[in-house]
């Protein structure tokens, strides 16, 4: 379980428990979180998860895939903390990440 | 826009009718939501229940658009196993299954599409499925497993991908397609091409040109596919998916304009001012073709929730999308943008030996559609090509060796 703060691009927060096992992607849609669509559940093929991930975490939050970074690199607004956040797997040492979402996404 | 207190019923909790829904809170909404589903569960993803839930590696928890506790926190009155039967538009009420009334301000049909069943001698044998729902793929996932077999009636998306996933849990799987070649409806000749050879290179068996005529049963259970040539395929299960119908009935005897879906506007609005249709049901403009046109997709089902959502409270409508869609088989991604609507030419980028490439499909030198196999620049740019309507150099995106960035940027 993993504490995780979505930040929307107006600044307001959503704190939410993440499961060990389902993504950062996956607690944002199971609790409404404007602003991650997620039209491809999942599947890493529409880049409409993109997030920024707060410098702290970066190192904890693994390798991008070669396909991951493939996507990110036609999204828009892309960032070197850029990630896509169904592909980010929640784990304990993930608990209070905080992520934050681009503004063409909302 | 409509009075804020507005109770708005939705019909039909799949992908569209739950993103609708869940969307109308994340907007503001205050009135009521009622969300009515023909299943016993609240809305799912289904993409997923012809590969990664098929092959097991996926849960019916990570299959939920949101766990059922979400639905009663967000006041959305989410109804299971319940029918809508009758729309009364005069009185604004709606006939359940069960017997009661619902009234409403604001209805919204998402009653999605079902599978076409094959009116053959046999359809209706013990092991003759389809796959739509979870029910049908627990159905589905229950016959299949080591040393079974497998016979696929069409070889559509569903069935390719059910094939993949039937190889994974060591089952045999022979496809029968009445055309000379698989995906033919759906996607041009070097597609189809790869993904037959993609599929005998996994072992799964192929018959084009088959027209299936019967199912053969022993016990009530199917046991063999007939041919319009005389030959039997054996099998210890057969998939039919030969393509799917909108779920329109109600709409109609309604009254509403329909013509092999419900006819709506790009706010996702039917013929009735107070009534939306969205999702596999809805016809829809999409300005980028000047055509109407159904779809079935997840994207598709996206967009007008966002569509219908904005309308109902009074936001900005979304920007004009490119319709897009995927498909997983084996470690092949394909990503498809737009629709191939009146190209003249074809042109390969890269080889497809090589497992990645894409195929664009022109009109004059616009691109109309993108098949991208492990290609996710090709899709992401030709995604954007296609709606933004630009002229491309063709030499130049026929060129692997030209970034995407730079055709587009030309």
């Amino acid at each position: 379980m993993a504490k995780i703060t979505y930040i929307q691009h107006d600044g307001t927060e959503h704190v939410h428990d993440g499961k060990t096992g389902l993504s950062v992607m996956e607690v944002a849609v199971k609790n409404n979180v404007p602003g991650i669509d997620a039209d491809c559940g999942g599947a890493c093929a529409c880049a409409t998860c993109h997030v920024y991930v707060d410098a702290d975490w970066l190192g904890r939050t693994g390798d991008k895939s070669a396909m991951e970074e493939s996507m990110l690199d036609f999204a828009e607004g892309v960032e070197p903390n850029s990630r896509l956040a169904c592909q980010i797997k929640i784990t304990d040492a993930l608990d209070g990440l905080v992520v934050r979402l681009p503004e063409s996404q909302h | 826009m409509t009075s804020p207190d507005a109770h708005v019923v939705i019909v039909g909790a799949g992908h569209a009718g739950g993103t609708l829904a869940a969307l109308l809170r994340q907007y503001g909404h205050e009135g009521q939501v009622t969300l009515l589903g023909e299943e016993p569960i609240p809305p799912y993803q289904r993409p997923p229940l012809s590969k990664a839930w098929l092959k097991g590696e996926a849960d019916a928890e990570s299959l939920a658009l949101k766990p059922l506790e979400f639905y009663a926190g967000a006041r959305i009155d989410f109804r299971p196993s319940v029918r809508a039967v009758r729309i009364d538009r005069e009185r604004k009420v709606l006939a359940l299954s069960d017997g009661a009334e619902l009234a409403w301000d604001i209805l919204v049909l998402a009653t999605g599409a079902r599978p076409i069943r094959l009116p053959i001698p046999g359809a209706d044998l013990d092991g003759v499925l389809e796959l739509r729902t979870a029910a049908d793929a627990e159905a589905l996932k229950a016959a299949l497993g080591p040393g079974r077999t497998m016979a696929v009636v069409g070889g559509g998306y569903i069935g390719l991908e059910a094939a993949a996933s039937a190889r994974a849990l060591g089952a045999d799987a022979i496809v029968l397609e009445r055309e000379p070649r698989i995906l033919a409806r759906v996607a041009g000749e070097v597609l189809s091409g790869f993904f037959r050879t993609l599929h005998e290179g996994h072992g799964v068996r192929f018959l084009t040109g088959a027209s299936v005529t019967g199912f053969r049963g022993d016990g009530g259970k199917v046991t063999g596919v007939e041919l319009a040539d005389g030959r039997v395929i054996d099998c210890d299960l057969a998939l039919v998916g030969v393509g799917a119908v909108p779920n329109q009935e109600l709409a109609q005897e309604a009254g509403l304009a329909v013509n092999r879906g419900v006819v709506v506007d790009l706010e996702a609005r039917t013929s009735d001012p107070a009534i939306f249709a969205i999702g596999d049901v809805a016809l829809r403009p999409m300005p980028i073709y000047g055509r109407d046109f159904r779809m079935e997709s997840v994207p598709n089902a996206l967009e007008q929730a966002k569509q219908a959502a904005c309308a109902i409270t009074g936001r900005p409508a979304p920007a004009g999308e490119t319709p897009w869609q995927w498909s997983d088989q084996y470690d092949v991604k394909l990503q498809i943008a737009g629709y191939n609507f009146d190209s003249d030419q074809t042109l390969v980028r890269g080889d497809p030996a090589s497992g990645r490439f894409a195929i664009f499909h022109l009109r004059g030198d616009q691109v109309q559609a993108v098949e991208a196999i492990n290609a996710p620049p090709e899709f992401m740019m030709g995604r954007q090509l296609i709606g933004s309507r630009r002229p491309v150099d063709k030499q130049r995106l026929a060129d692997p060796s030209v970034s995407m960035k730079e055709v587009a940027a030309a």
